[in-house]
């Protein structure tokens, strides 16, 4: 292991080897576990870097539980860890500008995040200080490498741009669950960094989880319940049947306005934009707006007894019937796969 | 204590999207704008929640926009804010709207800056950290709750799975969503008083995006769905096992 001292005061003192070309990916934690959008956006950076014929490098800011040599798994060759000076707060202007100084280090060219609630907070900061085009909620590769230009979803879902950057530098963020994970089997060199004792302004007094529950927008399976389902009371629809399949849970707005359920569960346009493999909705009629958060995911079910709902336009598989009674069948017939 | 309030202009939630010009240029012909949600619904509705608390707080809204952005400033003004401030440019990226802010944020030496989480048209998320990175101060997104008090900031925040609380010291960038505030509608009185409210137009500042939309495209229609007869529930489970190959 090499060690390097790292500043976040005077970045420029890393304008070195700014010659050589890299992809830097910023590995974001999840109590000192690396989140799976991160490991999306992993081999999201090593297939770009391949593409460009340039190393694939990671950064890793805060403590961590892991191996980080096993990212190698992933592509990179090289994880960059700075573990202290408090980085386990979560401060984005100490956050970015030690990325930033790293970019610079190593010469990198693109920097991914994943679009995750801390990925989309330091994109932007990072842009600005590399003076790099930033895209956000990115779904695919380049297609060419002349020319950078890569898709992303606008309108809330409901179109898809095409956007090229302009600048040498890049910064994207990678939208969770659009990016397939390949585990191969390499190992990555780990060189850790240190960097002055806390001078962030940020402080964190507390944090509250929910805990037990798959985080929304990572989730590939969910099971989504609205009006239809008449009351909070009747949630155990839901819950019985995203416990057998391991699904998240959520919830039209309606439901959310209604306080049956948390915010934190709403999808739609307002709410969260979700693009999971499997959306199951139950009593959800498919009001435009909440087919806008949804209508990314790769399979859609509709349970609805009214057969007019908008929502089935837009599904894969519908059941025109009444939940209270389909919902205890369907459970019953996935609680008998699932014991085989 | 001053407070700035980032507002956009976005089509409706039930506009009809559709492109011309090429898949180059969103038709806007019949569209109804309105404030993006999330900085009317949270950011602007918390702003006017704070100044009713303190009425000496001065809360100013700031837009990057063509004359035809107005019509949305007036109605955020009929919600409350003390003056508007419209930076004539239609902006080609985030950066280059952000940079149109952040130049405003530093005439008007603001301690609070406040967004929505993102726009429904365009669910960049990026203003609130372009505009505290060109400023050089903190910034903490997607907020849930805010207070502030002698020259810091209590913000709540949500993190995957629950939610986490900073303090921060002024001048900070906050994103809003829900959770914030609850919305509001504007009142007859907040309406009339909105038409002599200043509204200040800028000259924009010179700098050129660093992105371009090429083009867009809409999403493939589906084929159509399959479905399954309400007696034979389990048919589902056995599609999903076996053709959709999902569960």
């Amino acid at each position: 292991m090499r060690k390097r001292e790292l500043s976040d005061k005077s970045p420029d003192n890393f304008l070195t080897n700014s010659i050589a070309m890299a992809v830097l990916t910023y590995v974001d934690l999840n109590e000192g576990l690396v989140r799976k959008s991160s490991l999306e956006a992993l081999c999201y950076g090593s297939q770009l870097a391949e593409r460009f014929g340039c190393p694939s490098e990671a950064i890793v800011l805060g403590s961590v539980s892991i191996d980080l040599a096993e990212l190698g798994a992933y592509g990179v060759t090289r994880v960059h860890h700075v573990a202290d000076g408090g980085l386990d707060v979560f401060d984005t202007r100490r956050h970015a500008s030690i990325v930033a100084a790293m970019a610079r280090a190593i010469g990198a060219t693109t920097v991914v995040l994943s679009h995750s609630l801390n990925g989309r907070a330091l994109g932007p900061r990072l842009s600005v200080r590399l003076q790099a085009g930033y895209v956000s909620g990115v779904t695919s590769l380049p297609e060419e490498t002349e020319q950078f230009i890569i898709k992303r979803n606008v309108f809330s879902g409901k179109a898809q741009a095409e956007v090229s950057i302009l600048s040498p530098v890049r910064v994207l963020t990678l939208q969770p669950n659009a990016f397939g994970i390949r585990r191969g089997a390499g190992q990555a060199e780990v060189i850790t960094g240190t960097t002055p004792e806390d001078s962030g302004r940020v402080h964190h007094l507390e944090t509250r989880k929910v805990t037990g529950s798959i985080p929304l927008g990572e989730a590939e399976l969910v099971i989504s319940g609205g009006r239809g389902l008449k009351g909070p009371e009747h949630w155990g629809l839901v819950e019985d049947l995203a416990g057998l399949i391991g699904a998240a849970t959520a919830c039209s707005r309606a439901v959310a306005d209604a306080h049956w359920r948390p915010h934190h569960e709403h999808v739609g346009q307002t709410g969260l934009a979700i693009a999971p493999n499997l959306y199951f909705a139950i009593g959800i009629s498919g009001a435009i707006q909440h087919l806008a958060g949804v209508n990314r995911s790769k399979v859609i079910v509709v349970i609805n007894k009214d057969p007019e709902a908008p929502f089935f336009k837009a599904a894969d598989y519908g059941i025109v019937g009444d939940a209270f009674e389909v919902m205890p069948r369907i459970i019953a017939a996935v609680r008998r796969l699932k014991a085989v | 204590m001053k407070i700035l309030v980032c507002i956009s202009r976005t089509p409706d939630t039930t506009a009809k999207i559709a492109f011309t010009e090429n898949s180059t240029k969103f038709v806007s012909e019949g569209v109804q704008w309105i404030i993006n949600p999330y900085d009317e619904w949270y950011a602007l509705v918390r702003a006017i929640e704070m100044k009713e608390k303190d009425p000496s707080m001065l809360v100013h809204l700031v837009t990057v926009g063509a004359v035809d952005t107005e019509p949305v400033i007036r109605k955020a003004l009929a919600l409350g804010g003390d003056e508007a401030i419209r930076v004539d440019a239609e902006p080609g990226d985030a950066y280059q709207a952000s940079c149109m802010i952040a130049e405003v944020a530093r005439q008007g030496g603001y301690d609070l800056i406040l967004t929505g989480k993102e726009t429904i048209d365009q669910n960049g998320s990026a203003v609130a950290g372009m505009v505290a990175e060109l400023l050089d101060v903190d910034m903490v997104s997607l907020a849930v709750a805010l207070e502030c008090s002698e020259g810091k900031a209590k913000v709540t925040r949500e993190i995957e799975g629950g939610e986490e609380v900073y303090e921060v010291p002024l001048p900070v960038v906050i994103s809003c969503q829900k959770g914030m505030a609850e919305a509001r509608i504007p009142n007859m009185r907040g309406i009339m008083a909105a038409r002599t409210k200043p509204l200040r137009v800028v000259a924009p500042t010179a700098v050129l995006p660093l992105t371009v939309t090429e083009r867009y495209a809409l999403p493939a229609a589906k084929v159509g769905v399959k479905l399954v007869a309400a007696d034979q529930p389990e048919e589902l489970v056995r599609l999903l096992h076996e053709e959709a190959r999902i569960i």
